[in-house]
């Protein structure tokens, strides 16, 4: 394509508009968590006078992050674990059988991504509460609890993500494994799965954004003892101080698996997200 | 209907259909079956997390559920249609309240969803052409995506602050475009604010998805057009916005649903007492439910909100569905 004089300037203008936007949050991210606590109490400046690693010590130790961070990446974990196994299998169903209800099973699981999250809150914890009073499963301030609920935030779309994956892939190759001795479910684990690879590779990646940054719900559900990192951080607010250094140095840190994961598989992830949003 | 059934095995040489008796392709009573067992769990970890407790839901919104009867909730009195007659009055404070957070969160949707929409155009418009530094950019550029928001949210917290706060900095004392140094988390500012912090996360994937449909229009009809004498602005206009129509129909439907129904931007940004320019609908019902005990009252707030979300969705799905086939 020819690029006119024109266009280059409209496309410095928009990177730099644009760049500015992006970084200004990461510079003061980063460069604040290596500032001393008076730094971060008085007026703001562009570069630390007194740079410093404390915070990035001393964070371990103002709250239990250390614990967060478990319980986070285990509930994060078993969350994308399970909700990918279960949106491959559901998604195979979808599309490569056709079976009475098919309709109706896609469109209420893709339905149920509308709902606000604040709508089933209160009736969830309740049933939950039930559970724990009638079957004795303790769900409500365990990890258990915020694993199946995490799981399903995530399986909606993948759900759809992976059965247009599958629909790409074409049937004659399972059909051929079939042939060749496979039941169903060779055909799914030999044929169909290493040719989706970069689809199970970003709904992966969205299921453990999705529970790594869930908010609401963790607040809600968790007690001291299984908290995450979304609610952990919160707590470097005390009544005499804030540690924004300390937070900033926490927000970082727990950015980095999230923001590594995506650069790493960014192509699988953008091609799978664009190709549910292009279809 | 399975795969299997839908082979002719008439086709098939001896030997295969030797080997495919072991499969479980002849005993079709299995082969039906299996695509309700794949489904199993998934079904039932969506009923389990989301039907029942929609149902639930829906049937709290017509009890009298109070802080008295939280602990036996099943026995909460039946209301009737009390909660939502309150939640629609606007004449009493709840349902006063419920009117103006619905005012900001229309407001807030819909300025967040257009400015989203044109940062993302405009960044995947300035990307489309291939030059050094190109897949750098697109990766800085999705890194707000990829954040755990309450990550940047954070930090928007601490740069909107109005003593220690990185804008007021740029604002006053850089550029001195202010005077004084205005609060940005109370008063009047609230709702910018919010807008900024939401779109600031919810851009890059305006960006992801539009350059993707860029990418899905084939070259040559832009070169066809410039050989016309067709100019930039014309090509965008005339190729580019009517090819993007699919993956804007679905863009901009899914950023509606998110932005009305975002709820970590304001409850990571403001904590839990909210000022009232900021008041999103969703944190809105949270802080009543909570703050009253009144489930009751919060539940049918909650159906409300989607009986609204619904109606748009379908009258908006219609609308544009008319339009494309009349084109």
């Amino acid at each position: 394509m020819r690029e006119t004089r024109g266009f280059k300037i409209y496309r410095a203008v928009v990177l730099t508009v644009l760049g500015l936007f992006v970084l200004l949050p990461l510079y003061v991210m980063v460069t604040s968590s290596l500032k001393p606590l008076r730094d971060v109490q008085g007026a703001f400046t562009w570069w630390p006078s007194n740079l410093t690693l404390d915070p990035f010590v001393d964070m371990w130790k103002t709250v239990p992050l250390g614990r967060y961070f478990v319980n986070s990446t285990i509930v994060s974990v078993a969350a994308t674990v399970a909700s990918v196994a279960i949106a491959i299998l559901a998604a195979f169903a979808v599309s490569r059988f056709r079976f009475r209800g098919r309709s109706v099973f896609t469109t209420t699981v893709l339905s149920t991504q509308m709902f606000p999250g604040v709508l089933f809150l209160l009736p969830l914890f309740l049933i939950f509460v039930n559970i724990n009073n009638s079957l004795g499963l303790q769900l409500v301030g365990t990890r258990l609890g915020l694993i199946i609920t995490y799981l399903t935030f995530s399986l909606p779309f993948s759900i759809w993500m992976l059965a247009g994956y599958f629909d790409s892939i074409p049937r004659e190759l399972d059909e051929a494994a079939l042939v060749d001795g496979c039941g169903p479910m060779g055909a799914l684990t030999r044929v169909v799965l290493p040719a989706a690879r970069p689809g199970v590779i970003a709904v992966a990646i969205y299921s453990f954004m999705t529970a790594w940054g869930e908010v609401l719900f963790a607040s809600v559900m968790t007690t001291e003892s299984n908290r995450t990192l979304s609610v952990g951080l919160r707590q470097y607010s005390t009544q005499t101080n804030i540690y924004w250094n300390q937070i900033m140095a926490a927000a970082l840190v727990v950015s980095i698996p999230v923001v590594i994961g995506f650069l790493l598989a960014q192509r699988h992830f953008v091609a799978g997200v664009t190709a549910g949003a292009v279809k | 209907m399975s795969v299997a059934t839908e082979q002719a095995p008439a086709e098939a040489a001896p030997g295969v259909r030797a080997a495919r008796k072991r499969g479980p392709d002849h005993r079709p009573g299995l082969s039906r079956k299996l695509p309700y067992l794949l489904l199993a769990p998934a079904v039932l970890l969506e009923l389990l997390i989301h039907i029942i407790p929609m149902l639930v839901g829906i049937w709290m919104s017509f009890v009298k559920l109070t802080k008295f009867f939280i602990a036996n909730w099943s026995a909460a009195p039946w209301a009737g249609l009390n909660n939502y007659r309150v939640a629609v009055d606007v004449h009493n404070a709840v349902g006063e309240g419920l009117l103006k957070s619905f005012g900001v969160t229309v407001v807030f949707s819909a300025v967040t969803v257009v400015l989203a929409w044109c940062l993302g155009m405009a960044a995947a418009v300035a990307l489309q052409p291939p030059f050094k530094g190109r897949s750098a950019v697109r990766t800085l550029f999705l890194v707000p995506y990829a954040l755990p928001a309450y990550a940047g949210i954070l930090t928007w917290n601490f740069m909107l602050q109005r003593d220690t706060g990185a804008v007021n900095h740029v604002l006053v004392d850089n550029l001195g475009i202010l005077s004084d140094r205005p609060f940005w988390l109370l008063g009047g500012n609230a709702l910018t604010s919010l807008i900024t912090v939401a779109l600031w996360k919810l851009w890059p994937f305006a960006f992801l998805t539009l350059m993707a449909g860029l990418q899905s229009i084939p070259q040559d009809i832009y070169e066809a057009a410039s050989v016309d004498g067709a100019g930039t602005v014309r090509q965008w206009r005339n190729i580019t916005l009517p090819s993007l129509r699919p993956v804007n129909l679905v863009l901009v439907l899914v950023l509606f649903l998110w932005t009305f129904s975002d709820f970590n931007t304001p409850y990571v940004l403001f904590g839990t007492a909210q000022p009232p320019a900021g008041d999103l609908i969703t944190f809105h019902i949270y802080n009543a439910s909570f703050l009253t005990w009144n489930f009751g009252s919060g539940a049918a707030m909650s159906v409300l909100l989607l009986i609204f979300l619904m109606i748009v969705t379908g009258a908006y799905l219609v609308v544009t569905g008319r339009r494309s086939r009349r084109a």
